[in-house]
């Protein structure tokens, strides 16, 4: 009888576990953090070490994820908001961090290629990047919201263009940057041994709270995606709830730039942020998101992110090489978005419930 | 089974999170009948349909049709069509962007080739003998609403069906077409045809079918033979309790006249829209309650859909309290203090994936501005107050409104804009496809603002459910006002005339 009861509750609980969204991403990161735990705990191993400058730093496979998966989680924020919106995706994202990353580096460089200070103040530069990614994300937003354009189609214009762009702002030329501050942004902040990203990513993530909780944006986003039509009649501008959220996706990108920027002190413009798009849309689904918009939970596509970036860490960390890792991210992928499809999480949950009613009966 | 009977379902169960919506209905039909399906919202009517027709899958209970020995399986709704059972739903569920061929044929051949020119052809046969003015090729969504919907039984009816379910099908139907659809009905029933139908319409009830099975609350109350169902009685089972009849809010309209002989509180003048309505002139008063009555089509919803500009407003004047007002887009207008209720509940009004209390309080939050969010517990409140007020059936506030029953979710939307105290509350078919009780006590609802010296304008194609709360209602025939009716003038003749009209060619629509 007891054992009875006490089993009715847990598969409640696992009912209504399951049937939360957020529970997706945590599935993920559990199924990803037993697999290497079994396979070599070592994995989880953290230690203190310095670096060249004689600065404690943190490393382990733990930290890269807390690094990299920062910049995923800032972009994974915007990009939440332009599939919500929208019900589409902004591809273009990695074209544009090559865009705000090449200002940065052209407005600290002023021209010169090698200068030996800075030109201009980082936050200058970064708030130029802010605005030329926010432009493009305007631009982007228009072709959406006004044109009536579909957003992958609209971006995929950025998306070709954006590198091109990015080469042409410094003349073809690969600028580096002397500076030793300017490295904090994407390394350490001396004396603090954690990465600064994950701080800017914690700082991006704060601001979006708020916004969410003093402003009526994630209602008015909601609705727009859900019902454009209906949201008109209440009252909302829906293309302009649509604009605003590429260009929101515009100022996270400008934030990624300036990290990205910051690791190299300089750019390739090819290179940078390629197929990051790719892992900000994944993050999005993992999240449990629909990927056609509407209802959207934001801590649940952060939290996709840095599973995003687990995954790609254990399978570096396995020696997968760098070529072949897209092949064995797509295996993975493919079983996060079967487990995650509303269909099979339903037939789970319905196993629960149903051995919750068998539990009840036999009581 | 029966002898004559073509499908028996039994001791059917089916829940949904926090609501038991079938709980072990019993439900006969048989061959050559049509038997009407009745209850208020959420008795669980639609849910019974969508368990036979697959499209939901039941907890428990059997279903028996005529030449399967056993309990027929029904998990899809292809299953279904297999088994001869053929739907005709309420909200129209064919493909607009296609043609009116493909979307009687989509999903219905048998190998990968399709014959263009033979399926048009049997199409425009079918069309033809079943008398729908609308051809094999043209565009669904070029067709009016009514046809769309003679399409989707066109459809039903060539799939040579066993069982034809029409879930309220002349919901968006004038009378002639209505007319039209019981002659096919009949004609149909005399082929051994078993029809289920399901509707609001008490006359129509009483006009074609042969049996009733009333369901309340999700259980069975009876199966009846028409003529041993007096109406009252009827309506009285659907309600669970005596009605309390529709005579007690009848006619003290007027009191609803509105307060002032010249003030009227909004004032239009020659207003035009992209809409395709010709130029109008309107006014309301202060606690009056008007209405606008025509046939389908006839520009109606246009004329209120300029006042609160949901369309683009191309010509004309708007005036409150005798001064111009500028109304661009909706927002505007509910600035001056208009709420309106949109014809389309599933297009225009609700916000599907939404919950019922973010349903309820979007239109007050808009109005309340981008910085200002209510609170969590201001939103709750503002939920329960509504919830409570209009006595909305969910299972909580955070519900997701699509998973409401169609007249709840109607009572979501009125909650919506009865939050942002509007001065004008423009209620565009808010009983449409709404049970007996629910209407009523919507009519109520609207004579009981304007005692509070709200305006009303109720817009419905019942004409009399707009005599019964309007005090005064402006005709309209081909997108044009063409007469206002008052106090002795409202009839039902009346309207019936002023709508035929009789200087012009008679409406062919």
């Amino acid at each position: 009888m007891e054992k009875n009861k006490k089993s009715s509750g847990v598969g409640a609980f696992f009912s209504k576990l399951i049937r939360n969204q957020i529970f997706i991403p945590i599935a993920a990161l559990l199924l990803l953090a037993v697999f290497n735990l079994i396979a070599d705990p070592s994995f989880y191993k953290i230690t203190l070490g310095y670096n060249s400058a004689g600065d404690p730093v943190l490393s382990g496979y733990l930290m890269t994820i807390l690094d990299y998966g920062s910049e995923l989680a800032i972009l994974a924020i915007g990009m939440t908001l332009v599939t919500a919106a929208s019900g589409g995706q902004d591809i273009s994202v990695g074209a544009a961090i090559a865009i705000a990353g090449s200002v940065i580096l052209r407005v600290l460089c002023g021209g010169n290629s090698r200068p030996d200070e800075l030109q201009a103040p980082i936050i200058v530069a970064f708030l130029a990047a802010c605005v030329v990614a926010m432009l493009f994300g305007a631009f982007n937003g228009v072709l959406v919201a006004y044109f009536k354009i579909q957003p992958m189609v609209a971006t995929l214009i950025l998306f070709t263009a954006g590198r091109s762009i990015a080469a042409w702002i410094n003349n073809n030329e690969l600028p580096i940057v002397n500076d030793v501050t300017f490295t904090y942004f994407g390394g350490f902040i001396p004396g603090i041994p954690i990465p600064t990203p994950f701080f800017i990513a914690v700082i991006c993530m704060i601001i979006m709270a708020l916004v969410l909780k003093f402003t009526t944006l994630g209602l008015y986003t909601q609705a727009v995606g859900i019902n454009e039509k209906s949201s008109r009649l209440n009252g909302l501008n829906p293309a302009f709830i649509k604009f605003l959220s590429f260009v929101i996706l515009g100022l996270c990108v400008a934030v990624a730039a300036l990290i990205k920027v910051s690791r190299l002190s300089s750019i390739n413009y090819s290179v940078i942020a390629k197929d990051i798009e790719m892992d900000a849309i994944l993050a999005v689904a993992l999240g449990g998101n629909a990927l056609s918009g509407g209802k959207f939970n934001m801590p649940a596509s952060i939290l996709g992110a840095y599973v995003i970036q687990f995954l790609t860490t254990t399978l570096y960390k396995f020696n997968v090489q760098s070529d072949a890792l897209p092949a064995y991210k797509a295996i993975v992928v493919i079983l996060l978005v079967v487990i995650s499809a509303p269909t099979v999480r339903n037939k789970i949950s319905g196993f629960f419930s149903k051995q919750k009613a068998k539990a009840k009966g036999a009581a | 089974m029966k002898e004559k009977s073509v499908l028996e379902m039994r001791g059917i169960y089916k829940s949904f999170p926090g609501v038991l919506a079938l709980q072990g209905v019993d439900f006969t039909l048989c061959e050559g009948e049509i038997h009407a399906l009745m209850g208020e919202n959420g008795a669980g009517k639609s849910t019974l349909i969508k368990v036979l027709t697959g499209v939901y899958e039941k907890d428990g209970g059997e279903i028996f049709l005529k030449g399967l020995d056993k309990a027929a399986i029904i998990r899809s709704p292809q299953d279904a069509q297999r088994l001869g059972i053929s739907t005709v739903y309420q909200e129209i569920t064919l493909c607009p962007n296609l043609s009116v061929a493909e979307n009687m044929y989509i999903g219905r051949s048998e190998g990968i080739g399709q014959n263009w020119k033979k399926m048009n052809e049997s199409a425009d046969k079918i069309l033809q003998s079943l008398d729908i003015p609308a051809k094999s090729t043209q565009q669904l969504s070029s067709c009016s609403i009514a046809i769309q919907q003679m399409v989707a039984i066109a459809r039903a009816v060539d799939m040579d069906c066993k069982v034809l379910i029409l879930d309220e099908p002349t919901s968006s139907l004038d009378e002639q077409e209505v007319e039209k659809l019981f002659g096919l009905m009949r004609d149909l029933k005399e082929k051994g045809v078993g029809i289920i139908f399901v509707t609001h319409f008490l006359d129509q009830v009483y006009e074609v079918c042969d049996k009733i099975t009333v369901l309340r609350d999700g259980k069975l109350v009876g199966e009846y033979e028409i003529k041993d169902l007096p109406r009252v009685q009827l309506v009285s089972k659907m309600l669970g309790k005596e009605l309390d009849d529709m005579s007690d809010i009848k006619n003290d309209n007027e009191v609803y006249k509105g307060e002032g002989a010249d003030s009227s509180l909004f004032e239009a003048e020659g207003l035009q829209s992209n809409a395709g309505i010709k130029p109008f002139d309107f006014y309301i008063k202060k606690g009056e309650v008007n209405g606008f009555t025509g046939l389908l089509g006839s520009g109606r919803s246009e004329c209120v859909r300029a006042i609160f500009g949901a369309d683009r407003v191309i010509a004309g004047k708007l005036k409150k309290n005798g001064k111009e007002i500028k109304i661009r887009k909706p927002l505007d207008a509910m600035k001056q203090g208009i709420a309106y209720l949109p014809e389309d509940r599933k297009v225009d009004g609700i916000i599907g994936d939404l919950s019922v209390r973010d349903n309820i309080i979007l239109a007050a939050q808009v109005l309340n501005g981008f910085f200002k969010p209510f609170s969590k517990a201001q939103a709750y409140k503002f939920a329960d107050e509504y919830i409570k007020l209009l006595e909305i059936k969910t299972a909580s506030a955070d519900t997701p409104i699509k998973s409401l029953s169609g007249g709840n979710q109607q009572k979501v939307i009125l909650g919506r804009w009865l939050l942002t105290h509007p001065e004008y509350l423009i209620l565009d078919e808010p009983t449409r496809g709404i049970d007996v009780g629910t209407k009523i006590e919507i009519q109520k609802l609207v004579l009981k603002l304007a005692s509070e010296g709200m305006s009303v304008t109720f817009i419905s194609s019942e004409t009399d459910e707009m005599l019964r709360t309007c005090s005064r209602l402006i005709v309209m025939r081909d997108r044009k006002v063409v007469g206002e009716l008052n106090g002795d003038e409202l009839t039902q003749v009346m309207i019936m005339n002023t709508i035929a009209g009789g200087d012009e060619k008679d409406g062919e629509k």
